[in-house]
């Protein structure tokens, strides 16, 4: 893609992302690690915006920031007492070691293979992506939805307490 | 001065390396969730690049692909919180190192 | 389409301001380098939009036009010392922001603090890219703009709960937590009602809309009245507005998650509160009530004007609600989102994707066959609302035509017994 908007575009949503990631790495506080987080999601939903996803990009931040997130701090919110350090465990060199290793690898493939790319935007619309859903891929779309409504019932019956489920036991 | 379909891959796999991190090392149960947040983020960001880079004739398929992640990373994500949430009403902690046996 | 006769493209037509800005960039790409006439257009809308429009009507309309209203539902008159009429009460309490000491708790997160504000007002801000004000008048024609605002309206409530959670106090926590829940309950009827205009128009651009509109001389909200009941319900719970705002309900919770700010601080988030309310107004507008379009009143007046007008318009009915209806509970909004405001807005998608197939395939998508559909969805609405409100075991009977309490404690009863006994 050309364009020197593109690239300055490409290069601070990358900055942006990347620099968050690792602040969701290294933060010491947790709720300031969420926030890193969060700050990582707008800047996927810019790089869906720079890649023609427009929708995908509001989908993004809608279900990401709007829901996720909010769970995510909601979840921090009900247990108080635990730890609201971002310390790492004993297995973190391990980790840090595995992470490079394997970034490593995918940089090597990434830049070793030959991409057959196409230069022109495919310009997918939003309705093309509906067309999809329910067309070819409406059985993964059925199962999703039902994948959400186990979730949905799995989390709330997770959460109750014993008194809640006394009121509703057969008794 | 161009953008082309590596520099969004390598940035894919940069963030997906960080995930990986994050949740390998983390201490509490949502920071690994969030390192797995960051790791489904990664690859809708590839998933897209190559609907929008391959040659092939549907490139739509790379989107629905996407909206699937999103869908299974929110129930997962739910269903997640709840676990941690359910694990500190017993445990009084969601540090990983101290939920690692059954009986405590 | 109506609006053709204005491409006139003489620079001094007002009718369509946007012959005044590419005149302007025009010239400007002649004698500028290449790429500084995006940034001045930028400006330019930024400007218009946001500086001309927004924060003038935020200050007289919001601030003053809201407290006079509002004292004159409730029988008294509104500010009207400062000025005269008090029109100089939004400078003056601008004025004693700016110059309040803005406080911050010891025990506070500084840095997340500082932030929330930032984060409260740029949502503010970016809302208004999207809002046509007239047919060439729009900052950015993106082709998602109806999901571009959705995306927009959840990010104010993130700001909500940080500026609550980082004041380290337990009474700003139960306010962030409590917008939070109420927030996230009203996005999904928010986006189901939205989600029938859509079914209807095929498109999601704000600007197809109102095209639409003036194509088939209706308005989506005669077409759509459930829907635009819910979306006005939804929209004020995510605002914050009377009769939903328990997150700043003064007499409950000091000032809920706004406890611990002064100053400047306090301003930008009341007066985001007031633009946020003008941008969902504008946004309602604009889908529900025909845009910058009149019935081809637009030839003569122009067509921000009219825009501009029933911006002011819609927002009275923000003021209007707030000014009559008591504050709920949360376990009443809790209750009222999840059992009534979903559902309802289930069956009106299931109504409104009926009658798009039945236009579509049966009557071929002629215009007539919309004004039946009209009527039909208003008798709808009207049959859903009273009769999901009976089946939810609300029953208008029940009221109390006598205050219970002072016959049950056994206190004074009136001479005269009033029509039946309390029932």
């Amino acid at each position: 893609m050309e364009g020197v908007g593109v690239t300055i575009a490409f290069w601070v949503l990358a900055a942006l992302t990347l620099i968050a990631a690792g602040g969701v790495m290294v933060s010491r506080n947790l709720l300031h690690a969420v926030l890193f987080l969060i700050v990582t999601f707008i800047g996927i939903a810019g790089f869906f915006v720079l890649l023609s996803a427009a929708f995908l990009a509001m989908a993004q931040i809608i279900i990401y920031v709007g829901a996720i997130a909010v769970l995510i701090l909601f979840a921090i919110l009900l247990t108080p007492r635990a730890g609201r350090g971002n310390s790492e465990t004993k297995f973190a060199l391990p980790a840090t070691l595995l992470a490079i290793s394997l970034a490593a690898v995918f940089l090597f493939v990434i830049h070793d293979t030959d991409w057959e790319v196409v230069q022109e935007d495919p310009s997918l619309a939003a309705n093309q992506l509906g067309e999809a859903l329910v067309g070819t891929w409406v059985v993964p779309f059925e199962i999703a939805s039902v994948l959400l409504t186990a979730a949905l019932v799995g989390a709330i019956m997770l959460v109750r307490t014993p008194e809640e489920e006394a009121e509703d036991a057969l008794a | 001065m161009s953008v082309d379909i590596e520099h969004f891959l390598t940035v894919g796999a940069l963030l997906f390396a960080v995930g990986l991190m994050v949740a390998l090392s983390k201490r509490n149960a949502i920071g690994v969730l969030m390192g797995v947040e960051l790791m489904l983020n990664a690859v809708n960001l590839t998933l897209i690049s190559f609907s929008r880079f391959s040659v092939s004739e549907r490139p739509i398929t790379g989107h629905t692909f996407v909206v699937f992640v999103l869908t299974v990373a929110a129930a997962e994500a739910a269903v997640a919180l709840a676990l941690a949430v359910s694990v500190y009403r017993n445990r009084d902690t969601i540090d990983v190192d101290q939920i690692n046996l059954l009986k405590s | 389409m109506r609006v053709q006769f204005l491409a006139t493209d003489n620079w001094y037509d007002l009718r369509d301001l946007s012959n005044l800005s590419s005149a302007i960039l025009d010239g400007l790409d002649k004698i500028a380098p290449q790429g500084v006439v995006y940034v001045a257009a930028a400006l330019i809308g930024f400007v218009a939009a946001f500086l001309i429009f927004v924060l003038p009507s935020q200050l007289f309309v919001g601030v003053l036009g809201e407290r006079k209203l509002i004292g004159r539902i409730q029988s008294r008159y509104g500010p009207n010392r400062v000025g005269p009429y008090g029109v100089l009460q939004p400078i003056a309490d601008a004025l004693k922001l700016l110059t309040k000491e803005s406080l911050t708790p010891v025990a506070a997160d500084r840095l997340v603090m500082y932030m929330a504000p930032v984060l409260f007002v740029m949502p503010a801000v970016l809302m208004w890219a999207v809002i046509p004000f007239g047919p060439n008048m729009i900052f950015a024609d993106i082709p998602v703009a109806l999901v571009y605002f959705l995306a927009i309206s959840s990010l104010p409530v993130l700001a909500s709960f940080m500026a609550g959670w980082s004041h380290n106090n337990k009474y700003s926590l139960f306010g962030a937590m409590r917008i939070v829940a109420m927030a996230i309950s009203y996005e999904i009827p928010l986006v189901l009602s939205l989600l029938g205009v859509v079914v209807l128009t095929e498109t999601l651009s704000l600007q197809e809309m109102v095209f639409w509109q003036d194509r088939f001389d209706i308005w989506l909200f005669a077409v759509q009245p459930l829907a635009m009941i819910i979306y006005f319900i939804a929209v004020s719970a995510e605002l914050n507005r009377t009769p939903t705002d328990i997150a700043e309900a003064e007499s409950e919770i000091v000032a809920g998650y706004l406890t611990e700010y002064s100053g400047m601080k306090w301003g930008l988030f009341y007066g985001m509160d007031i633009g946020y309310a003008l941008g969902a107004a504008a946004f309602g507008v604009t889908v529900f009530f025909g845009g910058w379009t009149l019935f081809g009143l637009e030839e003569w007046v122009p067509a921000w004007m009219i825009f501009v007008v029933k911006v002011w318009a819609f927002y009275f009915l923000f003021i209007w609600t707030r000014g009559t209806l008591p504050r709920l509970r949360i376990d009443q909004l809790m209750s009222f989102a999840w059992k009534y405001m979903l559902p309802l807005a289930l069956f009106n998608l299931l109504i409104i994707c009926t009658e798009r197939i039945l236009w579509t395939d049966a009557f071929d998508g002629d215009k007539p066959f919309i004004y039946l559909f009209a009527i039909a969805n208003i008798i709808f609405a009207g049959l859903l609302i009273l009769g999901w409100a009976r089946l939810l075991g609300y029953r208008p009977e029940r009221t109390q035509t006598r205050p219970r309490m002072v016959q049950e404690a056994g206190g004074y009863v009136p001479v005269a017994p009033a029509r039946g006994e309390g029932r």
